[in-house]
Parts: C-alpha cells; sequence; structure tokens
C-alpha cells in the first residue's frame, strides 16, 4: 500500500516536472524543473528496489549532469528570454500522442510474464559481481571507460578558447 | 490497486513523448539537451522496471540502465561543449538560426 502510495505520488510530480521543463519560460526554472524529475526518478528506482541505481542517479544526474546544465545556462545568459518553439508544433504533437497511443496499447495489450521471486535487495554487490566478473560486462565496463575519456577529452577541445 | 510492471512502462513512454515533444519543438539548444535527457530517462525507468518484474534475480536491465547513464553523461558534455562553442562564434544558440551546415 505505502509502496502504491509512493508510486502515484513519484509518477505525478515526475510528469509535472517534465511539462515543467517544456512549457516554463523561463530557460533557468525549466532545468530546475528537469532536476526535480531527476529525483522523483530516484525515487522510482527505490520503489523498484533498484537502490544503488537510485544513488547514482542521484549522484550524477541530480549532481552533475543538471550542473552542467545550468552552468551551459548561465554562460549563454545573453541570448534571448524564455524558450519559444519553432513552427513544428502541431505535427510535432501528434507524432508524439500517437506514438503514445501505440506505446500504451502495446505495453497494455501484452501479457507480461511476471517472475514470482521478489527483486534482490542489496543490489550493490551483485550489480559488481555482475560488471566486474570473468562471465560478466568487464569489457563494456571498459569501452565505458574508453568513452568517457573520450567524451571528456572532446569536450575540453571544442570548448577550449581558441 | 497494486502496482505492476504496467504502470512503470506507461509512465516511462508518458516521459519518453513528452521529451520527444519537447526535443522536436523546441528552439533553444540547451532546452533540446535536457529534453534528450528526459528521454533517456524515461528509457532507464522501464529497464529497471523490467528487470525487477521480469528477471529479479539477473539484474541486466540495471547494468544497461547504467551503461545508459554513462554515454548520457558522455552526451550532455559533448553536448554542452558543441553549445558553447557554437555560442562563442554565433552569439546565438537558437536551433532556427544555426544553419552554417543546412544543404
Amino acid at each position: 500500500m505505502g509502496l502504491a502510495a509512493a508510486f502515484w505520488i513519484m509518477a505525478v510530480v515526475a510528469v509535472v516536472a517534465a511539462l515543467g521543463v517544456i512549457f516554463l519560460r523561463n530557460v533557468f526554472r525549466a532545468a530546475l524543473s528537469l532536476v526535480l524529475c531527476f529525483i522523483t526518478v530516484a525515487g522510482l528506482y527505490i520503489t523498484l528496489s533498484a537502490d544503488f541505481l537510485a544513488a547514482v542517479q542521484i549522484l550524477v544526474y541530480v549532481g552533475a549532469i543538471s550542473v552542467l546544465i545550468i552552468l551551459a545556462i548561465m554562460m549563454t545568459r545573453e541570448v534571448q528570454q524564455g524558450s519559444p518553439s519553432n513552427k513544428m508544433k502541431l505535427p510535432a504533437f501528434i507524432v508524439a500522442v500517437v506514438l503514445l497511443g501505440i506505446m500504451i496499447y502495446t505495453v497494455t495489450a501484452n501479457s507480461w510474464q511476471i517472475a514470482a521471486e521478489s527483486p534482490l535487495t542489496p543490489t550493490t554487490v551483485p550489480l559488481a559481481a555482475k560488471l566486474f566478473s570473468e562471465s560478466g560486462f568487464i569489457l563494456p565496463v571498459e569501452i565505458a571507460a574508453m568513452l568517457i575519456l573520450a567524451a571528456i577529452l572532446g569536450a575540453i577541445v571544442i570548448a577550449r578558447e581558441k | 490497486m497494486t502496482i505492476g510492471l504496467e504502470h512503470y512502462l506507461v509512465l516511462s513512454a508518458v516521459l519518453f513523448c513528452i521529451g520527444l515533444y519537447g526535443a522536436l519543438t523546441k528552439r533553444n539548444a540547451v532546452i533540446i539537451l535536457m529534453c534528450i535527457e528526459l528521454m533517456l530517462n524515461s528509457v532507464n525507468i522501464s529497464l529497471v522496471a523490467f528487470s525487477s518484474y521480469i528477471v529479479p534475480l539477473l539484474l541486466t536491465g540495471q547494468v544497461f540502465a547504467i551503461f545508459v547513464m554513462v554515454v548520457a553523461a558522455a552526451e550532455v558534455a559533448v553536448g554542452l561543449a558543441i553549445i558553447l562553442a557554437i555560442y562563442r562564434g554565433l552569439t546565438d544558440i537558437d536551433a532556427n538560426n544555426i544553419n552554417l551546415m543546412k544543404w
């Protein structure tokens, strides 16, 4: 019962915050609304008993990515106030609604094979075993590390003053 | 009403479509990046929901979600660097006016 209440609160707040990202006129407030949406997503991870991912969500998204976005907003301050839309408003709305309808129909019409076991709860140790073990995902972890390094170097090179 | 897999998937679909609408209609490049982050987050929700409802002992969905986060972090770093570089050259980040490479 408590889980259901938590889910509904998180879901409503997440959707309202996501709508705020789109409809708020002030870019900075839209970024803060995005941060709120990230936090509620972390709460949803907790209701799914993914505790490690919730912590990573707070650290990476709420901590790092939102700071980057707000910094970029502040460095491009003089551009224009507000977040105007382009001329594709109606076609984009139709595309989004049609895609939403298709996805909701597919999700609800499908009969998922729900497993009987309850999920693992603390997930940190099993995730580490999964990521770093011999038969696990050690090669993708190394590739991800290379990707992050290349992205950081690329970002520095692109954003550097000439 | 008990919460099932469908609730999380429908929520994820709603967030994805909100992000898609924003990414398609907004003109401020930073807002477009924010909407892309929103879409990546909604995909993560559905991955974790699948992981904890269908294969609760395998955690593969959570591993995928971690890699999605890695790629999202790399994407936002490079994307904001590109936006800052464009802003330095054009003093504008309106996606309608950035048409140097438009054919």
